[in-house]
């Protein structure tokens, strides 16, 4: 079965995604992309913030936050 | 022998312990300004030589923490640090000073925002009146190497002799990592240090290294033994990240290089590739002459035009290119556990931001902080004020009545109280912040509270200013620091003065409590009086969200907010980066703010003391003062001498220029309903809100000792008539006073405070322009309401 494409935003609590893409040119994608959050590498979702938003995720080692506007920039493919 | 200090520059990721390493390496004698024209805090601090024991011994404190006598430790040292060029490099240099430069934490050297350019000027030269440092020191999280690795790759492009320091070292074998640093440093070509800096180990390890880098470059050693150790200044090293850009983008970057050569402009090789990539934060304006910008623009856009037509375009090919020579340098040498150490820190995160109990605990955070820096700072708050009274009256004591008494008593004790006043409250927001960020909760309070912030204009970080801002202004716009994306942060210290300060709640109690009739509703349950005082608390907070809506809206466009934050860990919060960082705020504040309040407090004395002549008072104070010590002498008299001091008081404040300007401003505060009285007691409550309590007391002729309680003062104001005979004070006056009060920017030490802080007269001038418009509009239409509504 393939692999379901998805933003990052739309990956639940405790899930697993691999990044396909981070769509767009602009700052906030080239900041993502100095994050670490390349094609390639996988990231997890530890939680969401008490109103839903931001959430925090687990990538190369470290600790993130991303609003749902940012997380949407990126595509993942969900590991299952 | 002597020669000038060597200058190296500090650089980092945010959270990586910069700031201790900082206070390790200088002591917390530090120099702080700011970089000319922006907001970006210039930090400076002379490195304390290495201890002339330690300059022929091995470092014997390299690394106190448990694992310290374990091989990979003891090879760490060893191998970074060629023994036989130790004893050399210390005679060579032990008397060189060693001015360290604290560039401000940043992620990439991009330049998209005000503090990555800085770092970028800074590093390559381009500084305005500062010299390019001799060497780097990049720090990073020990626990995180290859994301902060990200930063260094920039850095070392940059030709200068680089060392790198992993920090927090003590977390590195708990967390399941293993670091192999003696090839990780051959395989960087930079000298690497591990280092706690928060325990201050691992620090005379890094002194000597950074000895050693300034020697370098300073010709002052020979080749050093082993050239893999320390790398030479000069051209960039022969295998760096930018290698692994695409062909055509080099070839693109060497051609703009080489044409700017011929035009006789040197840019440095990274700034060039910078401006290929994405000509940020006005990169060109800074580093391209004048005369060639139009014909450089025009290059520029014809070659990214190429390469966008080549395929390479957007920032994915640059972090990608990084990256890729970060794991390929790490590869094999950084190793984590296969199965992580389940961490704590996940686990404290499921509590303190969960639904329901993440909420509680972060109002309860942020009630004890409020708590502290109302109640907890009202004690120092009144032992200040009480030694302000008391070195008032010695000197009182000491000098006969006149202008140099009054100067040194209402003009300059006074002036230097109302600086010192603000330091509890500096002190204990301070002190928290400290705590709450070195121990990992401020990143998650902010987190708890974006989306509700974010959905008014500004983001999770905003919160802890604003709340502070409800006790005083001037420690909230100072917190205001803690955000770093630059339009929240300016939105955020631009509402901040509009929240209802503890110094609004006297004017309030005295206006409510003498003009708003004691009505209970609800059983005496709902009093009238609390409901308007309560509106008139909240009404700055509702104020500020269409304000903040508004200039985002308006005056910081198209610069994007984001929320992309790391959440670092949780740990021990260390007493020495805490006092450090509570030490250098008060500092600032006094030696910055605390000048101009002071100037301020003493310019507005004396526009209420001239023109007119205090002979007759002066008399009398000398008469009563010689009454008050007779024993024998008559109360009545007194209180006669008191009144009559109290009229002439009032008399020669009317005459005053401030009185004067007062009165030449009743046609522009009649539409608010106040006569020129109010105008004057308005005037001159610009140093202090509370101040009009004490001028309202001067000019209805019961002393400057008035307060809001004080029922004499009460039925004065119910008494004062307009010359057709209706009072003055209505209860719409008094509450058109109380909005004017909540909206106005009456207070120098905020204006002050705004000043130092974004470094401009512009923004002072923006908000005291914006909040006294808001003041006037405000009160006028209030009071034309009440008026018809009544």
């Amino acid at each position: 079965m393939l692999p379901s494409r998805m933003t990052l935003s739309e990956l639940k609590i405790g899930e697993k995604g691999v990044i396909a893409d981070v769509v767009g040119s602009d700052g906030i994608a080239a900041r993502l992309l100095e994050m670490g959050l390349l094609p390639g590498e996988t990231i997890e979702v530890i939680g969401r913030a008490p109103m839903g938003d931001p959430t925090e995720y687990s990538v190369v080692g470290y600790r993130i936050s991303l609003r749902k506007v940012e997380s949407a920039r990126v595509q993942v493919d969900k590991a299952s | 022998m002597k020669h000038t200090p060597a200058t190296v520059a500090l650089i980092g990721n945010p959270n990586t312990g910069k700031s201790s390493l900082f206070n390790a390496l200088c002591g917390s004698k530090a120099r702080v300004g700011n970089y000319p024209g922006v907001t970006v805090e210039h930090k400076t601090g002379r490195m304390i030589p290495l201890a002339q024991s330690e300059l022929t011994y091995p470092d014997r404190n390299a690394c106190t923490e448990p694992g310290d006598h374990l091989p990979k430790l003891e090879a760490t040292r060893s191998t970074t640090q060629p023994s036989n060029g130790e004893n050399h490099v210390s005679n060579a240099n032990e008397s060189r000073e060693i001015d360290i430069v604290d560039l401000p934490g940043t992620y990439s050297l991009a330049a998209r925002s005000a503090d990555e350019a800085v770092s970028v000027d800074v590093l390559s030269g381009n500084m305005p009146g500062v010299r390019r440092p001799d060497a780097v020191v990049v720090i990073v999280d020990a626990t995180n190497i290859e994301r902060n690795l990200y930063l260094f790759s920039q850095v070392i492009e940059l030709g200068l002799p680089t060392i790198l320091v992993l920090n927090m070292w003590d977390r590195v074998e708990p967390s399941g990592i293993t670091v192999d640093i003696p090839n990780l440093s051959r395989g960087l070509g930079v000298p690497i240090v591990s280092t706690c800096a928060s325990k201050r180990s691992g620090i005379d390890q890094l002194r000597r290294e950074i000895y050693r880098a300034v020697g370098t470059t300073a010709s002052l050693l020979p080749e050093p033994s082993s050239s893999v150790e320390v790398k030479p200044a000069g051209p960039i090293p022969s295998e760096v990240a930018c290698d692994g850009f695409p062909e055509a983008f080099r070839t693109e970057a060497e051609s703009l290089a080489n044409w700017l050569r011929s035009v006789g402009v040197t840019v440095d090789p990274f700034q060039v590739q910078r401006l290929l990539i994405d000509d940020a934060a006005g990169l060109s304006h800074r580093v391209i002459p004048q005369a060639v910008t139009k014909s450089f623009t025009e290059r520029l856009t014809a070659a990214k035009n190429r390469l966008t037509d080549a395929g390479v375009s957007g920032p994915l090919f640059e972090t990608r290119a990084r990256y890729g020579w970060i794991k390929k340098k790490t590869s094999g040498l950084i190793n984590r556990s296969v199965t992580p150490v389940k961490s704590n820190s996940d686990w404290i995160d499921r509590w303190l931001t969960h639904r329901w109990f993440g909420l509680l605990f972060f109002v309860a955070v942020m009630f004890l902080v409020f708590q502290s820096i109302t109640l907890v700072a009202s004690w120092p708050m009144a032992w200040i004020d009480e030694a302000q009274n008391w070195l008032g009256a010695t000197v009182e004591g000491f000098l006969a009545p006149g202008p140099l008494r009054s100067l040194l008593v209402d003009g300059v004790i006074a002036g230097v109280g109302s600086v010192i006043i603000f330091l509890p409250q500096i002190a204990i927001l301070f002190l928290f912040i400290a705590i709450l960020e070195d121990c990992g909760y401020m990143s998650r309070a902010a987190f708890v509270m974006d989306k509700f912030m974010f959905s008014i204009g500004m983001s999770g970080k905003s919160f802890l200013p604003l709340m502070s801002s409800f006790a005083c202004a001037i420690p909230g716009i100072m917190a205001t620091r803690t955000i770093d994306n630059r339009k929240d942060r300016m939105v955020t210290l631009l509402v901040a003065p509009l929240m209802s300060c503890s110094a609004r709640l006297p004017v309030y109690v005295l206006m409510v409590s003498a003009f708003v009739p004691d009505l209970r509703y609800a059983g005496s349950w709902l009093s009238l009086q609390g409901c308007v005082l309560f509106a008139m608390q909240s009404l700055g907070a509702l104020v500020a969200i269409p304000v903040a809506w508004l200039l985002k809206r308006f005056c910081f466009r198209g610069e994007t907010s984001t929320f992309i934050m790391e959440l670092s860990s949780y740990k021990w919060p260390s007493w020495r980066v805490i006092v450090a960082r509570v030490w250098e705020r008060i500092l600032s504040f006094i030696s910055r703010a605390g000048t101009l309040i002071f100037i301020t407090s003493v310019l507005v004395w004396a526009a209420a003391y001239f023109p007119m002549s205090h002979a007759t008072v002066d008399k009398s104070l000398t008469e009563l003062e010689a009454l008050r010590l007779a024993p024998e002498s008559n109360s009545e008299t007194i209180a006669q001498l008191e009144d009559s001091i109290n009229r002439e008081r009032s008399r020669l404040i009317e005459g005053s220029y401030l009185g004067i300007a007062g009165h030449t401003l009743e046609p522009i505060v009649k539409p608010l309903g106040w006569d020129g009285r109010i105008g004057i007691a308005v005037l001159a409550s610009f140093p202090a809100r509370e101040v009009i309590i004490a001028t309202l007391g001067t000019i209805y002729a019961l002393g400057g000792e008035a307060s809001e309680e004080h029922d004499g003062l009460k039925s004065q104001m119910r008494a004062a008539t307009w010359p057709d005979g209706t009072p003055v004070f209505t209860l719409a006056t008094a509450i058109s006073i109380m909005v004017f009060f909540a909206l106005c920017a009456q207070c120098v030490s905020t204006l002050m405070t705004i000043r130092r802080e974004t470094n401009s007269w512009r923004w002072p001038i923006f908000s005291f322009v914006y909040m006294t418009t808001l003041a006037y509009l405000g009160a006028m239409l209030t009071y034309h309401l009440v008026k018809l509504w009544l």
